[in-house]
């Protein structure tokens, strides 16, 4: 298997299901002749043509709004939003028509189409270059939602996302882009929407998280192992929206203390979600309250980012907690 | 307002036949020059540091000095400028210290904003300066309320709002016009067509001819002009400025110009387009083009300007100095101004944070 980071993996994924069905179809600013800014359709133009891959005027709503009448006509569009910071222009059209274009129509009409955007901080980015937008599209209903943390991972979530008849946002942490490698298969390669992985398996604390916070949980984990005798499972999501209760119980179960870590704010994020279904589901299953460790309620800041993102400090403060509790 | 390119001051330095310069006292000639040169030198000196990894990025405006500061110099001090991202030389136009630029760089405890924002973003509500946004033309629809609010209060104020090209490609330029028409605001659109949006051709952007021509469709005054001729783009804005006083609405100018550097620290644009096609704009430089007119003038020498060259390196490198060593600002910042008061949730977070930091620091200690 080759070695690949998260954007040639991107990249082998949109060329794999471009090569696989003709539908499929590529929008965005700077996407064409120059490859986008982060070169994840670096090639494309050249091997597709300019009706497969087509750069379009700087507005969001429209790249998003022509997306969704390429899907009613039955293209598999996957338009490209250079950052997701810059996909509220677009929100509109997501939120009201993509996301309830079945519903409303009596499931006469779908919106098949992937909306791939680069998310979260750590790249010295500032409020623009940074946010993680995910809860405003897990709590619209008609939406799927998916966040890889690896190179395999995001070529086999970004082939099912394509092949799937719904609107998915594909939310790609930019600071993994690089720096995240690892094997991954070559040809068509697909990994099942909806079900997580427990990237590290232990006995005291189940800590649910996705994108690039996996990576700081395992090394906090390992940390927490060595240092304070915990021994932490660790639960990479991997589809936020429909997401893996299951895979999520089993662990809790296990362990009885859950730690949720993301990178957005903790107003309303998707951890306060988790919680409260974890609380109607297993109460009685937990031995100390359910903490959270994710961004802080203030826009994304620029000198303090990294005190703002969930750290191995952090992480490991609220490990004892749960322990000590 | 005049149909066609206009143009006083062609790239040889010479004054187009027919055209008049406008009157503007030598004193002010030489100041005008003196910025487009500090703001040259320090978009240079800037983008260095941030290769030497001294700061994290860096987005410059070589090339297109004409274009913003000529059309800053036709405002007033109670008249708003709202920014994009390359406006530092209507900044410093209006005074803006290199000292304040340099701390907003770093992001330390001197940054007017807190060490909130990437750098080139900062504001400046003091010389009503807008707060710089990176998401494309979202500064203009409120460049339009800002006019609506002056005229609604019978103030005469005017508001100058910069974007790009590409920027006219958002619902939000469209909108902004709109209003701005309806309501007849005193709001001056500039449009800096420097031809590139990243990799994207001004093309790729727009089926009109023109973007000036975009100003008929919502019932305004529109105007392209030559956006390297410094007198050209304070002649036009000064003439829509002078209109926006007079309750006669707002003008949609269009300043044709170039991007000759890269987007930003963070692009290379060898990737997209042709050396050839810059080293043309090379030839339209809008510095060297105001340097020959003074010189021809007799207003300025290469003695002086070599003068003036070594008084910008000494006032780039002092103000570096002074702001590269001052540390961050202090941590509780953090949560400040994200409402006017600091509410529970927010304090409660702070003391998490601290508490963190300070177990930190006693397992260092230990
Ligand atoms: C809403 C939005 N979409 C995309 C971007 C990414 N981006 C930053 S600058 C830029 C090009 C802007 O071109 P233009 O408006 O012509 O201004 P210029 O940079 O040429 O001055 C793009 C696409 C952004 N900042 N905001
Ligand atoms: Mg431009």
């Amino acid at each position: 298997m080759p070695t690949m980071n998260i954007i040639q993996a991107v990249n082998d994924a949109l060329r794999t299901e471009m090569r696989r069905d003709d539908r499929v179809v590529i929008l965005g600013q700077d996407v064409g002749k120059f490859g986008g800014v982060f070169r994840a359709t670096q090639g494309l133009f050249e091997e597709f043509g300019p009706n497969r891959v087509l750069d379009t005027p700087l507005a969001e709503a429209g790249i998003i709004g022509s997306a969704i009448g390429m899907a009613l006509y039955g293209l598999r569009p996957v338009p490209e939003i250079q950052f997701a910071d810059f996909i509220y222009p677009a929100f509109d059209q997501i939120v009201n028509e993509a996301s309830k274009m079945r519903y409303r129509s009596g499931g006469q009409y779908a919106c098949p189409m992937v909306i791939r955007t680069p998310c979260g901080g750590g790249i010295r980015g500032g409020h623009y270059h940074s946010q993680s937008p995910e809860a405003y599209f897990i709590h619209t209903p008609g939406l799927k939602v998916v966040m890889p943390s690896n190179p395999s991972d995001a070529k086999g979530l970004l082939s099912a996302s394509i092949r799937d008849d719904n609107p998915v946002i594909f939310l790609e942490p930019k600071r993994l882009y690089r720096a995240a490698r690892g094997e991954v298969p070559e040809g068509e390669y697909v990994v099942e929407l909806g079900k997580a992985k427990v990237v590290r398996e232990g006995d005291d604390v189940t800590i649910v998280t996705y994108g690039a916070v996996v990576h700081t949980t395992l090394q906090a984990a390992e940390k927490a192992a060595q240092e304070d005798g915990i021994s932490v499972e660790i639960i990479d999501l991997r589809t936020l929206l429909p997401y893996d209760i299951d895979t999520i119980l089993i662990s809790v179960m296990k362990t009885g203390r859950v730690l949720i870590a993301h990178e957005a704010a903790k107003m309303c994020g998707f951890g306060a979600e988790l919680s409260a279904t974890l609380n109607e589901k297993a109460l009685l299953h937990l031995q100390a309250p359910i903490l959270r460790v994710t961004g802080f309620d203030i826009p994304f800041p620029y000198t303090f980012e990294h005190e703002y993102l969930p750290n191995e400090k952090r992480l490991r403060k609220a490990l004892q907690d749960s322990i000590n509790f | 307002m005049p149909e066609g390119l206009v143009r006083i001051l062609r790239p040889d330095g010479k004054v187009e036949k027919g055209q008049k310069v406008p009157s503007i006292n030598p004193k002010d000639l030489i100041h005008l020059y003196r910025v487009m040169l500090l703001n040259r030198r320090v978009d240079e000196r800037m983008t260095t540091l941030q290769r030497q990894g001294r700061i994290g990025f860096y987005i410059g405006s070589v090339g297109e000095e004409a274009a913003i500061i000529g059309s800053a110099f036709a405002l007033e001090e109670k008249d708003w400028i709202i920014p994009c991202y390359r406006e530092l030389g209507a900044a410093l136009l209006r005074g803006f210290s290199l000292f304040e630029f340099c701390c907003q760089l770093f992001g330390n405890a001197q940054d007017s904003i807190k060490g909130r924002q990437m750098p080139n973003h900062y504001a400046s509500a003091k010389l009503r300066f807008g707060s710089i946004s990176s998401p494309v033309g979202n500064q203009i629809p409120y460049a339009t309320g800002i006019g609506l609010a002056a005229r609604l209060r019978g103030t005469a104020e005017a508001v100058l709002v910069y974007f790009g090209e590409g920027a006219t490609s958002e619902g939000d330029f469209h909108v902004a016009v709109n209003f701005a028409g309806v309501y007849k605001t005193p709001t001056i659109f500039l449009c800096r067509n420097n031809q590139w949006a990243i990799s994207m051709p001004r093309e790729l952007q727009t089926a009109s001819k023109s973007i000036a021509i975009k100003a008929k469709a919502y019932g305004i005054e529109g105007v392209q002009v030559d956006g390297n001729d410094i007198f050209g783009v304070y002649s036009v804005t000064r003439e829509a400025v002078d209109r926006a006083r007079r309750g006669e609405g707002p003008t949609l100018i269009e300043a044709v110009t170039y991007r000759l550097g890269a987007h930003s620290t963070s692009d290379d644009p060898r990737a997209y387009r042709d050396d050839e096609e810059v080293e043309g704009w090379k030839e339209k430089d809008p510095l060297c083009r105001f340097k020959l007119y003074l010189m021809a003038e007799g207003h300025w020498g290469e003695e002086k300007d070599a003068y003036l060259e070594e008084e910008i390196k000494n006032e780039i490198q002092a103000a570096l100095k002074k702001s590269e060593r001052i540390g961050p600002p202090s941590i509780d910042t953090m949560f400040e101004d994200v409402l006017d008061r600091v509410p529970w949730h927010l304090k409660e977070q702070l003391e998490e944070l601290r508490r963190v930091q300070e177990l930190d620091a006693v397992q260092q200690e230990a």
